[in-house]
């Protein structure tokens, strides 16, 4: 199945740029990722436990970045076997293009699967892959640029809240 | 007054009680001591080179007793094709060694490259687990499409076959320029490219074997769900792993349907047998649904181009066919058969049409074996031609009754020469058609089709008037064809000393009921109760030797083996009943169960002269053997020629596309009919696949070959309320006038003559409902599709 989406991320490309290549963000952007290690150059090797309709497993694989261009575009391949349950391939091509309103994020999505999750869960793999890629664009856009609209609304109210909380806890590292 | 026993009774299936009350013997249900598990380890990518296989984990498992990999077969022989193609140029057919386990690459989705044998199923399916996740596959880009396989030289299902190509087949080659030229000349051209879509063949009961070895003796016992278990011996003995058949006994005890699957040697079923012998103790596997799905060999999977010729009148001119079949990654043992002459010899079909020429080419893919199907390749043909006829009638304004009327034999052309190689002996397709017509209330369908336009719904009527050539078959034909066995059957009748009789027969019974039918035969013919007659089958230690059950065969080919023996039975009892009532042989009479002398009411009854034959005080020893038993191989001079007319209504929904069957009617014409209840049954379980083909099945491969249709919930099965009540007739019947009992075979009929009246029906509610711009939908005609030909 292939899918694309674009969005705009309120910061500049190269604090995008760098969350992306940082192992601490896929892991907490990554949906169901467990565990993740590894270097942008050498490539990631991540735990993710996902459930696919009937099937529930723990995919081990390998995540790839390459064709990298600072600043403007990449691919992130990753592989995983789930045992009993087959495997998972999936890749994105990721465009940055710096916009008035911070970063243009455009990435197409490509992704397909083997064994018992094709036999059992291709109904709902194309929704599936979908609601993935969804939520870790969602979680990025998080990580990256803090709390959406509401939550700073509620942020707001909240007496403890000062400045730092508007920000992501991405931006708050290198911040 | 219909009989209530003998021929022509509807006597209740015997087998029934057993199968209905959970004590039927099954192979899973077979425990034996000391048994092991075996578990395959199959391939989750469709194409792949195996680069490493570290067996060490998995072995080192808990209750892990053997790891099995292709390489301990590279030794062993390969699984054959039954019948040599020749392509168009003379050619031989491709054909690559099926291994027992995939060595060096893997070539579909489930395909095993390995087995665990294990103290308990659980152990063993860890370990296949591990052993999987110890496995390196490079994988390969997936061959799925035939024609992009054809196309692409640099992407081989098997190395050494360039073009994936398993032969191109032209029948018959040599009239090809004449009916290209009667195609050219004809006033009216019909072309209609359709496809017959792959089916699952889903026997209740998934495939099982256990193997078992006996080192005092050297002696190999398989039990496995087989349809017929002495091929599976020849073909273990002389190709696979060179037992010799005096040391292999095959038992295949109830089996739970086959419809063609269980006709062919698998791997599991070697594998067995050498790991029983490596261990010296049984091993049994049976498969899980999601390996029946993937491994069992599948049906159909035709992609067709079919032309038509003919006048303006709708008298066909020539018939032209251009077939890719998909024959999956190997080749089962019937796979090559199957799309060549159980198809192109139909494709004239109970027509009398002067010019046809077929053209199939077999290509191999990234998917599961594909083989015969209960029809196997006679519904291919069927489909391609009922759909293009009435496609005919569409074009030129004709009715398709008429158009078919018009061109049908007649019963004053047999013995009917076809254009296409085969000699049809008898045949009345006028008074099937008539009978499907009263019987289907043809008259009646304008006031149903006006109920159901008030309802909403569109309502069409389909036809289809079908032939197949089934009990195959003679086997010095079929050698010509290029069979590599033969296809006689055979059967020994034993009568025992009390005079009851056990009956060794080569057909199997896995759902046909023929422990039922063939009594009723024995019965009849020998004057005796059917209840005193017992029919064995499925065991090679038993019965004298059968090419098994498949090509509605059972009663035509076996049936007529077990009358030639006792048409012995009656010889040999005359001898002894002379001898005792002091007669000439000659002046012997056998009637309801007696040998009397004519003229006088000096009589023996059949019980008195099997006695006399075990205890022969008063006996011609001098000149007679004692016992009665009699053994006969019955080799047929020819196909039988089953025929009929079905007529399908449907009720098509325009608004979601949904298709109901509201009725279907089939007259048939199975010849002389030995029990109607079996008949009807086995007309009913073939319609009721045939509109599952129609309306619901499809196997579906992505393009990386992962088959998405690997259970029931994406495979959707014909249930109860997808098929109406039947309406069942086989009162027209021509009896065969080569087989002893006159019968033609009903096995198929209903799977082979179905789609196609199913698929007119759709069209033509679609038509009469002003939606004229849908010319044809492949099957299944399920709602979405037919909801975007209707909105195309």
């Amino acid at each position: 199945m292939q899918m694309n989406d674009t969005r705009v991320i309120k910061a500049n490309t190269s604090e995008v740029w760098a969350a992306i290549l940082n192992p601490e963000v896929l892991k907490d952007c990554i949906p169901g990722c467990t565990e993740i290690s590894g270097s942008p150059a050498d490539g990631f090797e991540a735990t993710v436990t996902q459930k696919v309709g009937p099937v529930k497993a723990t995919f081990k694989g390998a995540v790839t970045l390459s064709e990298m261009v600072e600043n403007e575009s990449l691919k992130i391949s990753g592989e995983g076997k789930g045992g009993p349950a087959g495997f998972a391939k999936g890749g994105a091509v990721v465009r940055m293009e710096s916009i008035p309103e911070g970063t243009q994020l455009t990435y197409e999505v490509e992704a397909s699967v083997g064994g018992k999750l094709a036999q059992l869960g291709s109904r709902i793999i194309d929704g599936f892959a979908k609601k993935m890629a969804d939520e870790f664009f969602n979680r990025f856009q998080a990580a990256v640029e803090g709390p959406t609209t509401e939550d700073e609304a509620v942020a707001e109210t909240d007496e403890s809240g000062d400045a730092e909380t508007k920000k992501g806890w991405f931006k708050r590292l290198i911040s | 007054m219909p009989k209530d026993t003998g021929i022509g009774a509807s006597s209740k299936r015997r087998e029934d009680v057993r199968f209905l009350t959970g004590v039927g013997n099954y192979t899973d249900d077979l425990s034996l001591h000391a048994q092991t598990h075996a578990v395959m380890v199959r391939s989750t990518v469709a194409h792949g080179r195996i680069v490493k296989i570290d067996t060490a984990r998995a072995a080192a498992m808990p209750g892990v007793l053997a790891v099995f990999t292709g390489e301990d077969f590279a030794a062993v022989g390969g699984n054959p094709a039954g019948w040599l193609i020749n392509s168009r140029d003379g050619t031989p057919m491709r054909e690559p060694k099926r291994p027992v386990l995939a060595h060096g690459k893997v070539r579909h989705v489930g395909d095993a490259y390995a087995a665990i044998i294990a103290e308990t199923y659980a152990q063993a399916k860890d370990a296949a687990q591990a052993l999987s996740d110890d496995t390196q596959i490079e994988e390969l880009p997936a061959i799925v499409d035939m024609k992009a396989a054809l196309a692409d030289a640099s992407n081989r299902v098997h190395d050494e076959i360039p073009d994936n190509l398993c032969f191109d087949w032209g029948w018959i080659e040599d009239n090809r320029a004449a009916v290209d030229a009667a195609m050219q000349a004809a006033p009216h051209k019909v072309t209609l490219e359709l496809t017959n879509n792959r089916l699952v063949p889903n026997a209740m009961e998934p495939r099982a074997s256990i193997g078992e070895y006996f080192p005092g003796t050297g002696d190999y016992k398989l039990t496995t769900t087989s349809q017929n278990p002495h091929l599976t011996r020849l073909l273990i003995a002389a190709f696979v792993m060179g037992i010799p058949e005096n040391k292999l006994q095959v038992v295949a005890p109830d089996v739970g349907g086959g419809f063609g699957s269980k006709i062919y040697h698998y791997g599991e079923e070697a594998l067995v047998l050498a790991a029983a012998k490596r261990l010296g103790r049984p091993v049994r596997w049976t498969a899980e649904r999601t390996e029946s799905f993937l491994s069992d060999a599948h049906g159909r999977d035709h992609v067709t181009k079919i032309e038509l010729g003919c006048t303006k009148e709708g008298d066909i001119l020539a018939i032209r066919t251009e077939t890719h079949a998909n024959v999956g990654a190997y080749l089962s043992n019937f796979s090559t058969a199957t799309p060549t002459f159980l198809h192109g010899t139909l494709m004239s079909g109970p027509y009398k049409v002067p010019h046809v020429y077929v053209n199939v080419k077999a290509v191999f893919t990234n998917t599961a074996p594909v083989d015969a199907y209960r029809g196997a390749g006679r519904p291919e043909a069927t489909y391609s031609l009922e759909r293009v006829i009435d496609m005919m009638a569409r074009e030129l304004g004709l009715d398709p009754f008429e158009v078919r009327r018009r061109n049908l034999l007649t019963p004053d052309q047999f013995p009917y020469q076809s254009p296409v190689g085969l000699m049809y002996d008898t045949g009345n397709y006028q008074a099937t058609l008539d009978k499907a017509v009263e019987l289907g209330d043809v008259a009646g369908f304008e006031a149903r089709r006006a109920a159901s336009a008030a309802k909403g719904k569109l309502r069409g009527m389909g036809l289809s008037t079908w032939i197949e050539a089934c009990g195959i078959a003679p086997s010095n034909l079929v050698g010509i064809l290029g069979s590599r066995v033969g296809l006689y059957d055979a059967a020994t009748v034993r009568v025992n000393a009390t005079g009851n009789i056990s009956v060794m027969v080569g057909a199997h019974s896995h759902g046909q009921g023929h422990e039922t039918v063939f009594a009723q035969v024995v019965a009849e013919k020998l004057g005796i109760p059917e209840s005193s007659v017992e029919i064995v089958h499925g065991d090679t230690a038993k019965i004298p030797f059968g090419m098994g059950s498949y090509g509605s065969r059972s009663l035509a080919v076996c049936g007529s083996a077990m009358d030639r023996a006792m048409d012995k039975i009656i010889a040999k009892g005359k001898k002894i009943a002379a001898h005792m009532l002091e007669a000439a042989e000659g002046d012997i009479s056998f009637a309801d169960g007696k040998f009397s002398v004519a003229g006088t009411d000096k009589a023996k009854t059949f019980g008195e002269i099997a006695f006399s034959a075990y205890v022969p005080h008063n006996y011609p020893l001098e000149t007679l053997e004692p016992g009665l038993e009699e053994t006969a191989f019955y080799d047929p001079a020819n196909f039988t020629y089953p025929a009929g007319a079905y007529i399908c209504e449907v009720e098509v929904d325009p608004d979601t596309g949904r298709v109901e069957v509201a009725s279907f009617t089939c007259a048939d014409d199975f010849g002389n009919v030995m029990n109607p209840m079996i008949v009807e049954g086995q007309v009913h379980g073939g319609v009721g696949q045939g509109i599952g083909q129609a309306l619901l099945e499809n196997t579906t491969y992505d393009e990386n070959g992962q088959l998405l249709t690997g259970s029931f919930m994406d495979y959707a099965m014909p249930r109860a309320d997808d098929v109406p009540f039947y309406t069942v007739d086989a009162s027209c019947a021509t009896p065969c006038t080569h087989n002893p009992l006159g019968v033609k075979g009903c096995g198929e009929a209903g799977a082979i003559g179905s789609p196609p009246a199913v698929i007119n029906a759709v069209i033509d509610a679609l038509h009469r409902g002003g939606i004229t711009h849908v010319k044809h939908i492949d099957m299944p005609v399920s709602p979405g599709r037919v909801w975007q030909a209707i909105n195309a």
